[in-house]
């Protein structure tokens, strides 16, 4: 087969590692953040930490996976990327570290100054990461200010963190903060019990309406923004990705609002997925576009590796990605039930 | 300072920090797993008590080692955007298997592990933490992979202006991969069950649950000397194989500036590079270096002064590590053998002068880790790929030195704090000893 077809294949694979990163650690992310709105008391917010207590590492490792696939398939948008965005990087580093360390730390002493200071941890360095990786990707929907000669190995970059902040990089950065928000609150809504569930079922059908008012701001704004309509238009048949993203939308509320927020939740997750989906579509065959100049951009075809490196890649991810989707399977059934107060105070191993 | 020197000087902090709480994580799930096993087998309490209890001191260590990972794998394209384009074509398929074969088992099954006592069966529960330490193991052996790639590329192409996969087996047989493999496997199991011991020790000297710190301590007497003397062992087959592959990180290891045959090992030695030559060299023991080296009393051993200045790697420090590491693992060796003498006899909490030795030799596994990465990653200087790639040559060229201040700045007051944190709570934790409350345990394994 030719190169082509791993080049495509690899770029397939690398949306769907973000999006399933984003649906998976979106409600964690989202349920560390709205903690602050929702738990009222001490055992409130450590029902909420443990229901994502097992599945928060397993989680984030879908972002490890998404990194470490970028470098392997596509080594030369790793590396622009990554230094290209340094600043912006070294902020969500952070906010994940603290954000991590803050689930383990928090119940290991009795103080309530020591879990006070934990809990904002948990809201700021859970929302950090929602926001930045809004305004990263709406940057790299947009294109970014490099400018790369691949035949002289020469790469410039004119951009800065404060570059990164312009309207629509915000409106994404907002985007995908309601987007985990509401995630987030489904998730505690099915996850706990009680008055907690109750109220976490109220916040997600509160914050519904802003997210889908910036959701039409952002679909609209997109076309001015950037080029991300062109593929669309070429194939129109692509259009059900957006039209699939707009209707699990509209069904989060439905469902929502009748309480029934398992279904909801699985719709909200449909939602994330096909958002990026769409992203994803409108950048093809791009990895990240340059914003000055077209021949700059860093495409399937100028980034990736050797043939025989996307064929070797390709048989692990075959092997590997469906084994563990299977076991994770497993381990979401094992932790399905939802988490009580009884269950944090009478357990030694709880968080 | 430029970007290259404040890059390498946020590498070496952040992985000598990661490098802080790896060992222990290698070392002690597998203990855990070892003692759980145990439990399930045997029906004995005793050993359930002794896997929560190392087991808690076992995941307040893991949870930075897994947040300080990200940074590794954030920073190869961050600071070193010429290296991972350069190499990326190799480089970056162990990180991308590591992560979807290791990470995941590991990250998942600790979760089953940590909330799963009273949710699966008692077998489930133990496959649990035997798969999270199996894949912990095998996510080592893969980095370790790359890691000596670096040290010894094999199995590539340069086209295309970078270096390309030829042989994807070549560069998964890698003998200087393996060999880095166990040596630093063992090394993490010698560290945690010194560790082991130092607690136990601290325990019985105040007379604290004699039969659960005797058991523990004896345990981790036997791992702590095979795997001592394991270290040593595969230590030496790593010199063996770097005076073939690595002649200037052999010849700073030694400090030996002059290529000669049949050369002899000084057991005292202080290097002087200015001068080119050593200002002090005593007790020489005829021909063993060239013995050590090349398994052959006459061979030649290439010096320093053979390779121009410029490809030298800093001679002092990557010498006074490889010293200082296997000092220090000649100790363990003899501290972890009087260990099973001592903890076979039934009076153990009254070898009080041992007992507080042990203590203090909790910080000895630890600091000959560090100094065991300065020599492989010092000594392979100016490379960042021995032969291939220069590491002034791999650094991000669009990143500024105030980017990279300020990211230094940061990682130091991050990562100053959590460590402090980790630290204070693992001693916490350690000093309180077991859970005397087994009724609640058992009642939530009874539903098993
Ligand atoms: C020989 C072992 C070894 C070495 C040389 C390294 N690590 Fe490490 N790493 C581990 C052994 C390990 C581990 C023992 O498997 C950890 C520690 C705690 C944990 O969860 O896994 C880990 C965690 C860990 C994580 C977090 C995984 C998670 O979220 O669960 C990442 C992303 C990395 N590492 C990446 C790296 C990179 C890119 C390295 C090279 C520069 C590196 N590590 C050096
Ligand atoms: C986690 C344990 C590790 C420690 C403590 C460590 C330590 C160091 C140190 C001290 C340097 C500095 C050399 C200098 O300043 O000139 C260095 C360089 C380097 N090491 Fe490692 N290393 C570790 C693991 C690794 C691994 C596993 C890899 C590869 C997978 C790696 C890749 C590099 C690179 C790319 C450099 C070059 C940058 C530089 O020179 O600073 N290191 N490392
Ligand atoms: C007792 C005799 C020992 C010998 C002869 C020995 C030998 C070596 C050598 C030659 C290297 C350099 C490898 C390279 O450049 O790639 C090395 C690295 C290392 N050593 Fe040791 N060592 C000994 C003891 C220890 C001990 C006691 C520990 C820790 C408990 C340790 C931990 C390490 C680590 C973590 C590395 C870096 C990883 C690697 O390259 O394998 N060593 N050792």
């Amino acid at each position: 087969m030719d190169i082509s077809v791993f080049q495509t294949i690899w770029f397939v694979l690398w949306g769907v590692l973000w999006a399933v990163y984003f649906m998976l650690d979106g409600f964690v992310l989202g349920t560390g953040f709205i903690s602050g709105f929702l738990a009222k008391n001490d055992t409130e917010k450590r029902v909420l930490i443990n229901t994502v207590g097992p599945v928060w590492d397993g989680n984030e490792v879908w972002l490890v996976t998404a990194g470490g696939a970028t470098f392997a398939a596509f080594p030369t948008t790793y590396a622009l990327m990554f230094s290209n965005l340094y600043s912006a990087l070294l902020l969500l580093l952070f906010s994940l570290i603290v954000r991590g360390v803050s689930f383990e730390f928090r119940g290991k002493l009795e103080s309530a100054a020591w879990k006070g200071a934990w809990d904002k941890a948990i809201i700021v360095f859970s929302f950090l990461p929602a926001l930045l990786f809004g305004v990263a990707f709406g940057n790299i929907f947009k294109g970014i200010p490099m400018k790369n000669d691949f035949a002289a190995i020469n790469f410039t970059y004119d951009g800065t963190l404060i570059g990164l902040l312009n309207p629509y990089g915000l409106v994404t950065g907002v985007l995908f903060v309601l987007l985990f928000a509401v995630h987030g609150s489904l998730y505690a809504a099915i996850k706990t019990t009680g008055d907690l569930s109750k109220r976490a079922a109220a916040l997600a059908n509160k914050l519904w309406l802003p997210l889908l008012v910036v959701a039409v701001v952002f679909l609209g704004y997109t076309y001015p923004a950037t080029k991300l309509y062109g593929n669309f238009l070429k194939a129109p048949v692509l259009l059900i990705i957006p039209v699939i993203a707009v209707v699990s939308l509209l069904l989060v509320k439905l469902f929502a609002a009748k309480g029934e927020c398992y279904k909801a939740f699985t719709f909200s997750c449909l939602t994330i997925v096909f958002v990026v989906f769409t992203g994803v579509t409108g950048l093809f065959p791009n990895l990240i576009p340059s914003s000055i100049d077209p021949a700059s951009n860093l495409t399937i075809f100028n980034s990736s590796s050797s043939l025989l490196t996307l064929q070797i890649m390709t048989v692990v991810a075959l092997i590997f990605v469906p084994t563990v989707i299977a076991y994770k399977i497993w381990v979401y059934r094992i932790f399905r039930a939802p988490v009580s107060n009884e269950d944090v105070l009478g357990s030694h191993d709880a968080y | 300072m430029d970007v290259l020197t404040l890059s390498q000087l946020q590498f070496a902090a952040t992985g000598m920090f990661h490098w802080i709480f790896v060992p222990l994580t290698l070392g002690l799930s597998i203990l855990t797993a070892w003692m759980e096993t145990k439990y399930v087998t045997t029906g004995d309490e005793m050993w359930l008590r002794m896997t929560k209890f190392w087991g808690k001191l076992f995941l307040i260590n893991f949870a930075l080692g897994v947040v300080t990972g990200i940074t590794m794998e954030f920073q190869f394209g961050m600071n070193w955007s010429e290296y991972s384009r350069y190499v990326g074509d190799i480089f970056g398929a162990p990180l991308a298997i590591e992560a979807t074969f290791a990470f995941f088992l590991e990250s998942v099954f600790i979760g089953v592990w940590i909330f799963g006592w009273n949710k699966v069966s008692k077998k489930a529960h133990l496959t649990a933490i035997w798969l999270a330490s199996v894949a912990t193991n095998i996510s080592a052996l893969i980095i370790l992979l790359a890691n000596a790639w670096m040290q010894k590329p094999v199995g590539y192409v340069l086209r295309n202006n970078r270096a390309e996969m030829e042989n994807f087996l070549t560069v998964l047989l890698n003998p200087y991969g393996w060999i880095k493999f166990t040596h630093t496997l063992l090394s993490g199991y010698a560290l945690a069950a010194f560790l082991i011991m130092g607690v136990s020790a601290w325990h019985l000297l105040r007379n604290n649950e004699n039969d659960f710190f005797k058991r523990s301590f004896k345990l981790a007497a036997v791992w702590a000397f095979v795997a001592s003397l394991g270290v040593a062992l595969t230590g030496d087959f790593h010199a063996v194989e770097i005076a073939k592959t690595q002649p200037t990180k052999f010849a700073a290891m030694e400090s030996q500036w002059e290529t000669k045959r049949g050369v002899g090992m000084n057991l005292l030695i202080l290097p002087n590079v200015a001068q080119e030559c050593n200002s002090v060299e005593a007790l020489c023991v005829p021909n063993a270096l060239s013995m050590l080296a090349f398994h052959d009393p006459n061979a030649e051993i290439k010096g320093l002064k053979d390779f121009p200045k410029e490809l030298r790697p800093m001679v002092t420090p990557t010498f006074l590590s490889f010293r200082l590491m296997v000092g220090l693992g000649s100790f363990m060796i003899l501290a972890s053998l009087v260990a099973i003498f001592l903890s076979r006899r039934q009076n153990l909490e009254q070898q009080r002068w041992f007992l507080t030795l042990m203590v203090f030799a909790i910080p000895a596994p630890y600091l000959a880790e560090q100094f065991g990465w300065l020599v492989a990653e010092l000594g392979r200087q100016p490379w960042i790929v021995y032969g291939v790639l220069k590491t002034a040559d791999a650094v991000s060229k669009s990143i500024s030195t105030t980017q990279v201040a300020l990211s230094l700045l940061g990682f130091t007051v991050l990562y100053g704090l959590l460590g402090a944190i980790d630290i204070f709570l693992l001693i916490k934790y350690a000093k309180k000893g077991p859970d005397k409350n087994i009724s609640t345990i058992i009642n939530v394994q009874g539903r098993a």
